[in-house]
């Protein structure tokens, strides 16, 4: 349940991320393979190595698309639909991961954002890449 | 057969035990020495019971936690998360041994305060998440496997003698 407040936050949070969406996606892969090494399983076909040009484009995809869909978070449905499809039945990633991954982009967030990723902040962009998250895992079954 | 047993009871008590690498010790050490456990507890304490609103049952006696404002300035709060980052030290000085340097805190948890364990993993990933805000992109890759390592090794310790 996002208030229309939160909405406002979290669409300006990621505005911000997107001329650096290469770095950040890149950060959040790395973080996530790098303290969850399950998660490397499925990027067996990339040069995962640090500043490695696969990992920011792959970074930059995912960054792209959580920022997209912050602009207009009550159409997430409409807008994630062709992710959903792709996630079910062509990446197949088990969703479990999908929370590693946003806990990684929490914790990126928080590195870059310092103090002014507060709680509230905090609480806000949880629950909406919980959603996110959720939301993309629909179609899987 | 008494060799085989031996070291088939040597091997399971290593088993038990938990590696570090050196890598891994002295980030985990490198971040406690940056840490003022005032602040970082009372703003991992606070941040979780916002970010996480069902924790706060635990919480009842301890004031106003109407909203984040108050939950921020509560000075309960403040001092139980002093106490919660002392609570880590502990097990930073027992690193090989966190299972039972934290059996009487686990014992507790469980008999007297009631804490479901699935919330010692919400306050950790809040603890992370202020040590990253504190400590931005200092706190690399490498350092947040290490301090989430040793954070599950915590989080295990304390759920162990639930029964």
């Amino acid at each position: 349940m996002l208030t229309k407040h939160e909405k406002e936050l979290i669409a300006k949070i990621w505005d911000k991320m997107i001329p650096v969406a290469s770095d950040i996606g890149a950060e959040c892969l790395l973080r996530m393979m790098t303290t969850f090494p399950g998660t490397k399983t499925y990027f067996a076909h990339l040069d995962i190595r640090p500043g490695s040009p696969h990992l920011r484009s792959h970074g930059k995809k995912i960054v792209l698309a959580i920022a997209e869909c912050s602009k207009d978070i009550s159409s997430m449905m409409v807008t994630l639909a062709p992710l959903q499809t792709l996630h079910a039945y062509k990446l197949r990633i088990d969703p479990c991961n999908f929370k590693l991954l946003c806990h990684c982009i929490l914790v990126t967030l928080a590195a870059h954002m310092g103090d002014e990723f507060d709680p509230v902040a905090h609480a806000a962009m949880d629950k909406y890449l919980s959603a996110f998250a959720a939301v993309l895992a629909e179609k899987y079954r | 057969m008494i060799p085989i047993l031996t070291r088939t009871l040597a091997k399971s008590s290593r088993a038990n035990m938990v590696e570090w690498t050196d890598e891994e010790r002295a980030a985990i050490s490198d971040i406690f020495s940056k840490l003022d456990y005032d602040e970082v507890g009372q703003k991992c304490l606070s941040r979780c019971l916002i970010v996480y609103p069902w924790t706060q049952r635990y919480f009842g006696a301890f004031g106003n936690l109407y909203n984040a404002e108050a939950i921020m300035n509560n000075p309960l709060i403040a001092k139980h998360g002093t106490t919660v980052l002392r609570g880590l030290e502990r097990a930073l000085n027992n690193m090989d041994d966190i299972k039972n340097t934290y059996a009487e805190l686990s014992v507790l948890h469980s008999e007297k305060l009631h804490v479901d364990p699935d919330n010692f993993k919400l306050l950790s990933d809040c603890l992370t998440i202020v040590i990253a805000a504190k400590m931005g992109t200092t706190f690399t890759p490498e350092y947040q496997a290490s301090f989430q390592k040793f954070l599950s090794v915590v989080v295990s310790a304390l759920g162990k003698q639930y029964h």
